[in-house]
Parts: C-alpha cells; structure tokens; sequence
C-alpha cells in the first residue's frame, strides 16, 4: 500500500473519504495492479460524426431509445445520454457574440488564477496558460468562422471519484472496479431507481419497464423493434469494462476518427488535457477549459475528464456538481436529532397526559 | 405567485434538462405516508401499552402493521425488477439511505408484526385462555415475546420516519437536496401527526388525550418546520413547492394541518369530532409527503433548477475568494 495510511481509518471512512481528493480504486480494497482508466474527449477536435455513439450501441448491444425523431436541434437526435445511450453527441451553433461570450468566459477563468497544475505532476506545460493580449485572433478552420461555430461534444458517463450512483446504491449492484470506474451489475439490479436520482449529471438511468419511461414508447411500434434486454435495471456507460479486462480499447475511443475521445491512464489524460488547453489558450481560443480534471471539485475529480469551448451548461452538464453523500453526515445527524425529537413528544404527550 | 423567469439568464442545452428524476412513481409517494403513519404508530402503541389503554394499543398495533405492509408493497410494485426486491437485504450500505432504511423497515415489521399478531389472537377471546389463532404451544411464547416485540418496534419508528427524508436529500434532485438539512424535522413530524389521526379516527375518546396531545405537537412542528425549510432553501430550488400540483398539495397540506390541530385541541374528546379531526390530520400528511414528491420530480425536469443554484453557489464561492474547488479549470 503506497496511499497515506489515515485514509483507510475508520473516521475518514465515515467523514473524508464521502469527498475530496482519495484514490478510489485503493478506496474500495483493490490491490492497485491498475491504474486508474478514463477518457479525455477534446471537444476541440470532434466532428460530430456520432461513430461513438453507433460503436457503443454495437458493443453494448444497447435497443434502441425512442422513436429516432429529428429533434430540430442541429444534428442531434438522441437528445442525452440515457439507459440505451451510453455516448451522446450534443451540437450547438453558435454566433459571433455567443463565441464572444465563451472567450471572456474563459478568460475570467484564467484570470481567477487556478492553479493549473497539481501535485507537482508531470504536467509542466499546463503553467503559460494566459495568452499575451496582441496574440493573433485564434485561426478557424471550416467550417468555423468568427461568425458562425458549430459545438459538438461527445457526452459520457463521468466514472467519479464520488460516484453518487454507487453511493446511494441499496443492493451493491453499482461497483467500482479495479480500473476505477463505476459499472452496474445487471444481474444484481433490482431497478429501485435511486442511483438515477443520485447521480449529479443525469446520466444513469432505468431502461424502460413501461411504468416510467422518458424516451421510450412501447406499443407504438415504428419499424423493427426487438426485445429490450435487460429491461428494468439501471444501465450507463461501462467504459467497456468488458473490453478492459481484454486489455482492449472501449468501443467509442477506438472507433473515434478523430482521437476525440482518447482512452488511457486517468492522470495521463489528464496531463495531456492541460496541455492540450494550453495550446489552445496560446492560439488566443481562450474558451477552452477543462471540466472534471480538478480533485478539489464536489465529486472529487472524474475519470472522464473533457476539454469544452463554452460554459459547461451550454452542453447541458451542471456548472457545480456535487455528490450528494458528501453532506450525508449533515443529513443524518439532523434525522437523528429529529428523530430524539419525535420521541421527546411521544413521552411529553404520555406523561402529560397520564394523570 | 408567477416567478419571473425571464429575469434570472442561463444557458441550457435546448432547455433539457440537466439531472434525470428517479423512476419513482405514485407508489413511492403513498410509501412516504404509509412509511410515516407506521412510525408514529410505532410510538403510540408502546406508550398505550406502557400507560395500559388497551384499545388504542391495539389499534395502534394493528394500523402500524397495516401501513408498513402497504407500504413495503408499494415499495416493491415500483421497483423495475420487484422478483429481486430481497437483494436489498444481501448487503448493508452505510452510504445508501435506501439501504439502511430497508434495514430499519424490515426490523419494525418484525417488532410489530408479532406485537399485532398477539393483538389479533386475543380479539375475540373475551378473557378466556384461548385465542383467535390456532397457536397451540406458541402462545405462550408469543405473550412472552409480545411486550418486547412491542419495544422493539418502538425501537425502530423513529429511524422508519425519518429516513425517509434523507432518502430524498442524498440525492442531486435539486429541490429534494435543497432541503436536505431540515427535511427530517418536517418528515417526523407529518409521521406524528398522521398516527395521531389515525388513533383518533380508530381509537375511543377515553384513550386518546395523549394521542391528541401529540397531534398537536405534530402540527406545530410541521408547520414550523416545513416554514423554516422553504425560508433556508435556494430560492430558485424552493419555487416548485409553490407551483401547480405540487403547490396546491403544499398549500392544502398546511391548511388541513392547522385545521386538524385546532380540531384536536377543541373536539378531540368529541367522537364525531376526533374523527374529522383525524382524517385532517392524514390527510395534511399525505399532502405533504405527495406535495414535497412531486415537487423534486418536477425541479429535475427543469434545467432552471440545477443550473441557477449551482451558478449561484459557484459564484459565491469565487466571490469569497475561493478559486481552486470548482470542476471547470483554465487548465
């Protein structure tokens, strides 16, 4: 065991390890013969071409979700990542002052001063971040102009440190593996629903039983429709867990043309993300940033980190996620203090009232 | 109260929104009641077996069985997968409120289960030695168990009714987490006040002073206690406990709540009167248990929800001079 000892005491068990920076794999007892796995997608570079979306369906031999309607937003038609649809691909035109607005967003965020490498990692190019003024205006490349940009980002589950899912869990069905990411046993499932709830980012979801069912319609059969396997149980991305253990790349970052989605060693990723942001910065594209690369944020760091070019509320991810179980021990000492006080009233009632 | 919506700008993808609301249905809902009802009842029924009033310990008993078998049915009807709903119990989480309360919920139904069992026995029995069930030998046992199975339910009616309010808060439900430091006083309470109805719908005047004593405690503490919630909520996460059905719930749920502790203060030793009084009472607690559910399914469908109170926070926090914690960096 190489991690700080007081990590695996029993206070920090009840009190640190619910957030902050941990190790996750020695967290759980893995023997830590792997490091920990994730994707970096660099948003920068994808082309909106969804092959990540179809090769995770293939692998996965996820059904297919909905009624593939056109939903009049740009190219996207799968609308969110969801129980069948572990990879989505979100597009977002945008004009001259909506770009405008992304480079000063990202430019206050350089301005805050974070810092922009931790750990004294290996990272060093992270460090020129802020780009002169006079740098030349950031080249476009079509179909991109000043005018006009289009936003595609390839959407995933986050594997957090903190996994809100695996936490709130009931039956054990959600685990963390030896590669650090969260996975859902299917056959342990018994499709309660609160990892759905619990999750910061909207990703895991219950495939449809035909009680409650967002983007399903059974019955209204439009064109072939199969049996849905594994119907009633939570399902997300397993960052291919089955693959993993073959030494194999997921399906979504081997199939990528672009190297969008880049599969690896997490702290790897997450090196080359900060210098890939530093590029970017240096082009003048200030709105580039990272969003899950930090440790220090509320669910500890995810392992699947992402470079976007906007606010991350554009692509529709929470600007301040936070797992929920990081304020478990504030909820339950107020529900044992509520609960002293449900007692108090009982016998304050009993005893007035005896006479 | 119409929110002006326009004037707080965020961005969104396409207006879709951001966290996903659990599956849960009506079912989940009515459990929230029944769930409460059975953990007051709990209560009741050990301080009318500790003071000897022999009918309200009874139907105390009775009405907590009742509700946690209702309820832990209900509970299994909304799983996606209810063959496995033992799975639960093949593990213990400390970090899942689910978890733990299938623990705390199971554990009463055994306490109370066998206290209500020995109430069903001696109905009809009329003093003689026999009992209603074909026990046999098991009778003695079962009257020698029966006080401490009394107990033990006790033991676990205040866990069973306030559980269920960090079940909701451990979630990301913006609304639902949004409440997550007070929840538990309103939870408790709408379980007191509800039990107390039912004890006073089922249970003879003579018996029920302590009962109505307790439901008026119960009113004020939900009043008060669901006020100080909404006043320490987010704003923003706070709007749909006054919005459409949700809010409708919430408003009827304060309105019956007051009404039932008047009415337990002024006719509570009134038969007829107890009786209104006591279906004011649950139904205030259904309200409310209904009203707070619907009002998280609905701040999750709304990206409003998630994204202006984690801006705001994010906001606060850098104005505060705190830069390093938050999930987007420069690098």
């Amino acid at each position: 065991m190489t991690s700080s000892p007081q990590r695996h005491s029993t206070g920090d068990l009840l009190g640190h390890q619910l957030h902050g920076p941990t190790d996750p794999i020695r967290d759980v007892g893995w023997d830590g013969t792997h490091a920990r796995k994730g994707f970096f997608t660099d948003t920068s570079i994808c082309i909106g071409c969804k092959a990540c979306e179809v090769a995770c369906k293939e692998w996965n031999r996820n059904p297919r979700d909905g009624d593939l309607e056109i939903t009049g937003w740009s190219y996207d038609n799968s609308q969110s990542l969801g129980a069948s649809t572990w990879r989505h691909v979100a597009f977002v035109e945008q004009d001259r002052e909506a770009i405008e607005a992304a480079r000063e967003s990202g430019r206050r965020l350089v301005s805050l001063g974070m810092p922009t490498v931790r750990d004294g990692g290996a990272g060093s190019e992270g460090g020129g971040a802020t780009p002169s003024p006079d740098t030349p205006l950031p080249p476009t490349s079509p179909p991109d102009t000043p005018e006009f940009r289009w936003l595609m980002a390839s959407d995933v589950c986050k594997h957090c440190t903190h996994a809100g899912c695996l936490d709130v869990c009931p039956t054990g069905a959600l685990m963390r593996t030896e590669f650090g990411t969260v996975v859902v046993q299917d056959d342990v499932c018994n499709g309660c629903g609160t990892c759905v709830a619990g999750c910061p980012f909207g990703v895991v979801e219950r495939r449809s039983d035909g009680t409650a069912a967002p983007t399903t319609r059974r019955g209204e059969r439009k064109g072939e429709q199969p049996a849905v396997p594994k119907e009633g149980v939570a399902q997300k991305c397993t960052l291919c867990y089955d693959r993993l253990r073959d030494e194999e790349t997921p399906a979504c970052a081997k199939t990528c043309p672009t190297t969008s989605i880049r599969f690896g060693d997490h702290d790897e990723l997450v090196t080359s993300a900060r210098a890939r942001v530093a590029e970017l910065h240096a082009k003048g594209m200030t709105e580039a940033r990272l969003y899950g690369a930090n440790e220090l944020d509320g669910v500890g760091g995810t392992g699947s980190v992402f470079l976007l070019l906007d606010e991350p509320e554009v692509y529709g991810l929470p600007p301040d996620p936070r797992v929920p179980t990081a304020d478990l021990g504030v909820m339950f000492d107020r529900a044992g203090i509520a609960a002293l006080g449900m007692i108090g009233a009982a016998v304050a009632a009993f005893v007035g009232a005896r006479r | 109260m119409v929110p002006d919506v326009e004037a707080e700008d965020f961005a969104s993808y396409y207006g879709r929104a951001v966290v996903k609301p659990p599956p849960w249905g009506h079912e989940v809902a009515a459990y929230l009641f029944l769930g409460g009802v059975a953990g007051g009842s709990g209560l009741i029924a050990l301080g009318a077996q500790l003071t000897g009033r022999d009918a309200l310990r009874r139907n105390a008993r009775l009405g907590g069985l009742a509700s946690v078998a209702l309820g832990g049915a209900a509970l299994v009807k909304d799983l996606g997968r209810p063959e496995r709903f033992y799975n639960m119990l093949r593990t213990i989480k400390l970090t899942s409120p689910m978890s733990i309360g299938s623990w705390v919920l199971t554990a009463y139904s055994a306490g109370i289960g066998v206290a209500a069992v020995a109430e069903v026995d001696r109905l009809g029995s009329r003093g003689s030695s026999r009992g209603l069930l074909p026990l046999g030998p098991l009778r003695p046992v079962l009257q020698a168990v029966e006080p401490w199975a009394g107990w033990e339910a006790a033991a676990f009616s205040p866990p069973l009714a306030a559980y269920t309010a960090v079940l909701l808060s451990d979630t990301a439900n913006p609304t639902w987490n949004a409440m997550h430091r007070d929840l538990p006083f309103v939870f408790v309470s709408s379980a007191t006040l509800a039990a107390a109805g039912l004890a006073m719908v089922t249970t003879p005047t003579r018996e029920t002073a302590p009962v109505r004593a307790l439901a008026v405690i119960g009113v004020v503490g939900d009043v008060v206690a669901m006020r100080l919630t909404e006043a320490r909520m987010d704003p923003v996460a706070a709007e749909p406990l006054h919005q459409g059905h949700p809010g409708q719930l919430m408003r009827w749920a304060e309105r019956l709540a007051v009404g039932g502790g008047l009415g337990a203060l002024l006719l509570g030793s009134n038969r007829a009167g107890a009786i209104l009084t006591g279906l004011a009472l649950l139904g205030a607690s259904a309200a409310t248990r209904v009203g707070v559910f619907e009002a998280g399914i609905a701040s999750a469908k709304d990206p409003r929800y998630t994204v202006l109170p984690q801006r705001r926070r994010l906001e606060a926090r850098r104005a505060a001079g705190v830069t390093d914690d938050s999930i987007t960096t420069a690098g």
